[in-house]
C-alpha cells in the first residue's frame, strides 16, 4: 500500500510539473511537447505500463485491506466521538480513494484515451499533437472545472495523509527528521493539488 | 450530582445485549468513576437485579485490568487516564453517560462490559519475551545498555496491555500493543538474538487473532493511558519489513 | 507438634551452599512425570512456575485475573533491593541480612532471610537478561538509589513502576514456558480449595470465574503463591481481588498459619475521603525526603492550611524525633499521624489525616526541582484529589499495605502440609514484624527463581514412583462436595444485605481495633463483634444471580467469608502477643516515650496457628527463633 501509494505520488509530481507547463505563456507549445514526449518515449510508456499496474496494486489493497479491517469490529459504539482523537480524513481515506477514483476515470476517458487512442486531437503551430487546446476546451465548461477543482481537495485530504501515512507503515521514523517528512508531506498536499486546481480556474480567468 | 446510565447489559457471549438505562442520585463528585460503579452496584443488589459486571483489579492505573469505553472514549475523556483513575468531577451534573464494553472481534464480551482479552496473551506467547533460563543469565553489568535506548525501552514496556488501543482504532489493530512490546526488546541488545523470530511470530499470531490493519490515524496512542507512542508502531513496521528480508526460509 | 523449622547446620553464610550441593534432586526424565499446580502468577507465582517449567516438571498455573500480567506485583512502585555493592559503598550479602532482620524488629528467621540476601544478586542478573528496562547511568551501567531505614544504596528501579517490569519480566518468562507446552496456564480461575489425601497436598479445586465450572486439578505438589490479605481491612492499598482464600482454605485444612497479626501500615497514603470509597492509592514513601509532616496545634482547627500561621503549626515527627525527623520508619510515622488525629488534631474534611507540605522544599529548591523529583507523584495526587500541592499542602493518612503474616513454611518453604509450599508474601518468612521498602520484590523473586527450584525437588524426589495422582479419589470427591455445598449455601441465603456492607463492617472492626495500635480491650472486643458479623453474614448475605455464570458478587462473597474468619484469627493473635514489635503496637506495651516495647524474653517465637474447627479457637504453636549472628537490640530513632 505504501510502496505504491509512494509510486503514485512521484507520478503526481511529474504530471504535476508538466502541466504547470500550461500556465507559460505560449500557447501551450512547450507543454504540448512534453506531453508528446510522454505519450511517445518508449521508456515512459514502459512505466505507464507499471504505473497502471501500481494504481491497480494499490486500489485492490485498498478494499482487501477495508475489508479485514471492517471484520475486525462488526458492531460498532454507540457513543462515539472519534473526532476527538484522530483526522477525519485519516479515518476516511477509502472514500476518498473511491471519489479520486471516479474523477480518474472522468479524467482518463477525457484526457487520455483521446490522446493515446483516437486521432481526435489536433496539431499546434509546431506539428505537435494539441493536448493545450484539448485542455483549454475542457476547462472552459464551468461545470466541469468545479467538478475537477472539488476532485484536488479531495486530492489534497487524501494525500495529507496518505504521503506520512506512507513513511509511517515503511517504518521510517526518527525524533529529527519526521517532522521533516511531515513537513514536505503537507507541503506536497496542499501545492501539487493546488498547482492541478489552478488549471481550470486558470482556464476559466482567461475565457 | 445526578446522572444518566446508559449501560451495556449483556448476559453471556452468545447473548445479543443491549443497553439499560439508570438513575443515579446522589454521585459524589470525589469518586472515580468506578466507584461511581460500585454505587451503582450497590443500588442493583438492593433492587434485586443482577449487577454490572465490569473488569477492574488494583484501582491505580497500572493492572490494565478496567476496560470500559465511556461516552465513545476508551477509559473516559481524560487524556493518560484509566478508568480507575478517573475522576467523577469531570462530568457534570445531570449528563447521561454512556457505558460500552471495548469493541473489537478479537476481544469478545463476555458479560456486560467484560471482554475476553485472551487474544493478547496468545500474541505474547508467540513471542513477547527473551529466552533465558533462569540461573543462566550473565552478571547484570556485563550488558552494559545506552542510557536514551534504556529509557526509550522502559516508555514501550510501560504498556499496561488493557487494550484500549484496539478499542480506540477504527481498524481494531493492535498494532500499539505490538510494537509496544517488540520496540521494548528492539531497543535493549538483550533482545536481539531473537529479534526477527520474533517480530514474525507476533504478527502472525496478531492477525490469526482477526485484528484489523494500522492505517496511522493515530488514535491508539491518543487513547492509550499510558500514553505510548504510535513510533512504537514505526518500529515494528521496521522490525517487520528488515526481518522478512533478511529470514531465510528454510 | 513441633514446628521444625529444617534451617541447615553449619555456619550462617555457608548454609544455603551446602544445602545446594546436598539437596535431592529429580532427574530430567522423572520431572516429566511429576505435575506441580502453582495457584497465582505473581512476582512470586509466575517465576516460580516459569523456573519448575524450565526444569522439566509439567506445571499447572492458575490465576483469578483475566492476565497473568494483572497481579498485584503490578503496582508496587520504589525498587528491588540487592546486595550489588555497585557503589562501593561498604554493602554486603551480610549487611543486607543485617538491615532485614533489625528492620523485621528481630522476628524473623535468620538462616531464611540471609539466604534471601544471597540471592538478591542473582534476581538482578536474572532480569537484566530477560530485558527489564531498570534505570541506567550514562556509562550505560545500572543505576541506583537509597531507600528508607538503611545507610547503603541498593536499590535498583524502573522509575516508579518496578514491581511492573519485574513482573512483566516474570510474565515473560512465564509466556515462554506456555509456549513450550511445560506450564498450561489458567486464567479467570479462582483456587477454591485445596485437596489433601493421606496427609500429602495432592491437588486443589478451582472454580471457572466466567462458567462457574467446579475442576479438579491433581498434582504432585501445590505452590501457594497468592499475596497478601490485607483486605481484610476492606480499605488497603492492595487491588480488588487481593484475598486470603486460597491461604485461607489450606491453613483449614491442615497448614499452620504464622504471625497473622503483622501488619504493614504505610505512612503515605492517600486518606479516605468518602462512604463509596473502594480502595487506598500509595503515594511514594520518598515524598517525606522534602515534604514536612504537620498538623495544627489546636484542636478541630477547621482552617485552610494556608491561613494556618507558622507557629500554630506542629511538625510533630521533628518535634518527636529530632534526629530522623520527617524521615522515621514506615510504623513510627504511622502511629504518629494516628496519634495527632486521635487528639482531635487531623485535618481534611474528615479530620482523618496531615498535611504533608512542600512549601518549605519549593522555596528552597524552586518548583523545577521539586517537579522534576516529584512531578509524577504530584499529578497522580492531582488526579486523585483535584488539589495542586504545587500550592496546597498535600493530606496524607496511613494505610494497610502488606502482609507480613502468612503460612507457616519451614526453610524448603514448605508448609506442615507435606507437598504444600507457600511462596512470597502468602507466607509468613522473611520480614518478621516489619518490612523494609523494596523489600517484597526481592523476597517474592528470589523464593520463585532461585529458592523454591532447589527446595522443592527435595520433596519431589521421594514422588517418583507415585504415578499420576488422580483426581477421581474419594478426597477430590470431598474437597469438590465441600466446595459445592459452600457455593449452594452461599446463593441460598437470600438475605438483604450485599456482600461489601459485609466486608466494610468487617474491615472497619479491623482498622479500628486491630490496626495501627491495639490493646487488649479492643481485640476482645473485636473477635466478639467479628463473630456477630460472621452469623449476620451466613444468615443475611444477599447475592444476586446464580452460580452457574460470571458472577463478581459470588466471587467476592466467598472471599469475604475467609476474611471473616481470617480476621478473627488476627485479633487472637494479636491479643496473646503481649508485645510490641514493628507492625504490631500493642498499647500496653510501649516505652515511656511511646515507642515499641518488645518483649524477647516471651515472644521471640513464631506464632503458628492450627485450625481445630468450626467452633473450636485454632492452636497455637511456638517457633522459637534462634539469633546465632546478630544481637537483639531496642531500634531507636531520636
Amino acid at each position: 500500500m505504501s510502496l505504491t501509494g509512494l509510486f503514485l505520488i512521484s507520478f503526481l509530481l511529474v504530471h504535476c510539473s508538466i502541466n504547470a507547463l500550461m500556465f507559460l505563456n505560449d500557447d501551450g507549445l512547450l507543454f504540448n511537447e512534453a506531453a508528446h514526449f510522454m505519450a511517445s518515449n518508449i521508456l515512459i510508456r514502459t512505466v505507464e505500463i507499471f504505473l497502471f499496474l501500481f494504481l491497480i496494486i494499490h486500489i485492490l489493497q485498498s478494499v482487501a485491506i477495508t475489508r479485514q479491517n471492517m471484520k475486525a469490529r462488526t458492531i460498532s459504539y454507540a457513543g462515539s466521538s472519534a473526532t476527538a482523537t484522530s483526522k477525519w480524513y485519516s479515518r476516511s481515506m477509502g472514500i476518498l480513494g473511491a471519489l479520486i477514483l471516479v474523477f480518474l476515470v472522468i479524467h482518463l476517458k477525457d484526457f487520455f484515451i483521446p490522446s493515446r487512442f483516437t486521432d481526435r486531437l489536433g496539431f499546434d503551430s509546431n506539428g505537435t499533437p494539441d493536448m493545450y487546446s484539448e485542455v483549454k476546451m475542457a476547462f472552459e465548461n464551468p461545470a466541469y472545472a468545479m467538478i475537477y477543482i472539488l476532485s484536488m481537495i479531495v486530492l489534497a485530504y487524501h494525500l495529507l495523509h496518505g504521503f506520512q501515512s506512507a513513511f509511517r507503515s515503511l517504518g521510517i521514523y526518527h525524533k529529527k527528521y519526521t517532522p521533516v517528512i511531515e513537513f514536505l508531506g503537507t507541503a506536497f498536499s496542499i501545492v501539487v493539488p493546488a498547482v492541478f486546481a489552478a488549471m481550470p480556474i486558470f482556464f476559466l480567468l482567461k475565457k | 450530582m445526578r446522572l444518566t446510565l446508559k449501560v451495556w447489559r449483556q448476559k453471556n457471549k452468545s447473548d445479543k445485549g443491549g443497553f439499560e438505562t439508570y438513575q443515579l442520585n446522589n454521585v459524589d463528585t470525589h469518586a472515580s468513576f468506578l466507584e461511581m460503579m460500585d454505587v451503582l452496584n450497590e443500588q442493583l443488589v438492593n433492587e434485586n437485579k443482577i449487577p454490572v459486571a465490569f473488569d477492574h483489579d488494583c484501582r491505580e492505573g497500572i493492572c490494565g485490568a478496567c476496560s470500559m469505553v465511556i461516552n465513545g472514549r476508551p477509559h473516559g475523556p481524560l487524556k493518560g487516564t484509566t478508568t480507575c483513575q478517573l475522576h467523577m468531577r469531570h462530568f457534570h451534573d445531570g449528563e447521561t453517560v454512556t457505558i460500552e464494553p471495548f469493541r473489537a472481534n478479537a476481544f469478545p464480551v463476555l458479560k456486560d462490559l467484560v471482554v475476553d482479552r485472551s487474544s493478547f496473551e496468545r500474541i505474547q506467547q508467540a513471542g513477547g519475551y527473551i529466552s533465558v533460563g533462569t540461573g543462566s543469565a550473565p552478571e547484570a553489568n556485563n550488558i552494559p545498555v545506552n542510557k536514551v535506548d534504556a529509557e526509550k525501552a522502559f516508555d514501550s514496556a510501560a504498556c499496561i496491555g488493557c487494550g484500549a488501543c484496539v478499542a480506540a482504532c477504527k481498524n481494531g489493530s493492535a498494532m500499539l500493543f505490538v510494537g509496544a512490546k517488540v520496540s521494548q526488546y528492539a531497543l535493549l541488545p538483550q533482545g536481539h538474538p531473537e529479534r526477527n523470530e520474533r517480530v514474525l511470530n507476533m504478527v502472525a499470531v496478531m492477525d490469526e487473532e482477526g485484528f484489523g490493519g494500522c492505517t496511522n490515524t493515530g488514535a491508539c496512542e491518543a487513547e492509550c493511558p499510558k500514553e505510548i507512542s504510535v513510533a512504537n508502531i514505526m518500529r515494528l513496521n521496521r522490525e517487520y519489513i528488515s526481518a522478512k528480508l533478511s529470514v531465510e526460509k528454510e | 507438634m513441633a514446628l521444625d523449622s529444617k534451617i541447615p547446620s553449619g555456619p550462617l553464610g555457608e548454609k544455603w551452599s551446602r544445602y545446594k550441593s546436598s539437596v535431592k534432586l529429580v532427574n530430567p526424565a522423572n520431572k516429566k512425570k511429576i505435575d506441580i499446580i502453582v495457584i497465582g502468577t505473581g512476582l512470586a507465582g509466575a517465576s516460580a512456575a516459569a523456573s519448575l517449567g524450565e526444569l522439566g516438571y509439567k506445571v499447572k498455573a492458575f490465576c483469578f485475573q483475566d492476565s497473568a500480567r494483572r497481579a498485584h506485583s503490578i503496582a508496587a512502585q520504589g525498587g528491588i533491593n540487592a546486595a550489588k555493592n555497585y557503589r562501593n559503598d561498604g554493602d554486603s550479602v551480610y549487611r543486607l541480612f543485617y538491615d532485614t532482620i533489625k528492620g523485621g524488629d528481630y522476628r524473623s528467621r535468620e538462616g531464611n532471610v540471609h539466604r534471601l540476601a544471597e540471592v538478591s544478586v542473582n534476581i538482578i542478573d536474572q532480569c537484566v537478561a530477560q530485558g527489564v528496562p531498570f534505570a541506567r547511568e550514562y556509562s550505560g551501567l545500572l543505576d541506583n538509589r537509597s531507600f528508607g531505614g538503611v545507610q547503603v544504596s541498593r536499590t535498583f528501579y524502573a522509575r516508579g513502576q518496578t514491581g511492573q517490569q519485574l513482573l512483566l519480566g516474570a510474565y515473560s518468562a512465564l509466556n515462554r514456558q506456555v509456549k513450550e507446552k511445560s506450564v498450561e496456564l489458567f486464567t479467570r480461575h479462582e483456587m477454591v480449595e485445596v485437596v489433601i489425601e493421606n496427609g500429602k497436598a495432592r491437588g486443589v479445586i478451582v472454580r471457572d470465574l466466567v462458567t462457574g465450572e467446579i475442576q479438579r486439578h491433581a498434582a504432585h505438589a501445590v505452590v501457594l503463591a497468592t499475596g497478601g490479605y490485607g483486605n481484610v481491612f476492606f480499605l488497603s492499598t492492595n487491588a480488588m481481588g487481593c484475598n486470603t482464600t486460597a491461604i485461607w482454605k489450606a491453613h483449614k485444612k491442615g497448614a499452620f498459619f504464622g504471625n497473622p497479626c503483622f501488619t504493614q501500615i504505610h505512612p503515605t497514603c492517600i486518606p479516605v475521603h468518602g462512604e463509596y470509597q473502594s480502595k487506598l492509592t500509595l503515594m511514594s514513601e520518598s515524598l517525606r525526603n522534602d515534604g514536612r509532616v504537620w498538623v495544627s496545634k489546636s484542636k478541630g482547627d477547621k482552617r485552610k492550611p494556608q491561613d494556618i500561621p507558622e507557629e500554630e503549626r506542629d511538625y510533630y515527627l521533628e518535634r518527636k524525633y529530632p534526629s530522623f525527623g520527617n524521615l522515621v520508619p514506615r510504623d513510627i510515622a504511622s502511629r504518629a499521624a494516628k496519634e495527632a488525629c486521635d487528639d482531635g488534631r487531623g485535618v481534611g474534611e474528615t479530620g482523618m489525616a496531615v498535611y504533608l507540605d512542600f512549601a518549605d522544599a519549593i522555596k528552597k529548591y524552586g518548583k523545577d526541582t521539586i517537579s522534576a523529583r516529584y512531578g509524577n507523584l504530584f499529578e497522580m495526587y492531582e488526579k486523585i484529589t483535584g488539589e495542586d500541592p504545587y500550592t496546597t499542602p498535600m493530606m496524607i493518612y496511613p494505610a494497610v499495605h502488606y502482609t507480613m503474616g502468612g503460612l507457616w513454611v519451614d526453610y524448603n518453604l514448605m508448609t506442615n502440609v507435606p507437598g504444600m509450599y507457600a511462596t512470597g508474601e502468602c507466607n509468613f518468612s522473611d520480614h518478621g514484624a516489619n518490612r523494609l521498602g523494596a523489600s517484597a520484590l526481592m523476597q517474592g523473586l528470589a523464593d520463585g527463581y532461585f529458592v523454591l527450584p532447589y527446595t522443592i525437588g527435595d520433596y519431589l524426589s521421594g514422588e517418583i514412583l507415585t504415578g499420576k495422582i488422580k483426581s477421581d479419589s474419594p478426597a477430590f470427591d470431598e474437597a469438590e462436595k465441600n466446595v459445592r455445598e459452600q457455593i449452594e449455601k452461599l446463593m441460598n441465603i437470600k438475605g438483604t444485605k450485599s456482600v461489601d456492607y459485609y466486608h466494610r463492617k468487617l474491615g472497619k472492626v479491623m482498622w479500628d481495633k486491630c490496626g495501627m495500635a491495639r490493646n487488649a480491650k479492643g481485640l476482645t472486643e473485636a473477635i466478639e463483634e467479628i463473630k456477630r458479623i460472621k452469623t449476620e453474614f451466613w444468615s443475611d448475605v444477599k447475592i444476586p444471580g446464580t452460580a452457574n455464570e460470571l458472577n463478581p458478587e459470588l466471587e467476592k462473597a466467598i472471599r469475604v467469608a475467609d476474611f471473616i474468619e481470617l480476621g478473627e484469627l488476627m485479633c487472637r493473635d494479636a491479643l496473646h502477643r503481649e508485645e510490641s514489635c514493628g507492625g504490631h503496637f500493642r498499647s500496653e506495651f510501649q516505652t515511656p516515650d511511646g515507642e515499641a516495647l518488645r518483649n524477647d524474653d516471651k515472644f521471640a517465637y513464631v506464632g503458628a496457628w492450627e485450625y481445630k474447627s468450626e467452633n473450636q479457637p485454632q492452636e497455637l504453636h511456638k517457633e522459637e527463633l534462634v539469633f546465632e549472628s546478630v544481637h537483639l537490640t531496642q531500634r531507636s530513632y531520636k
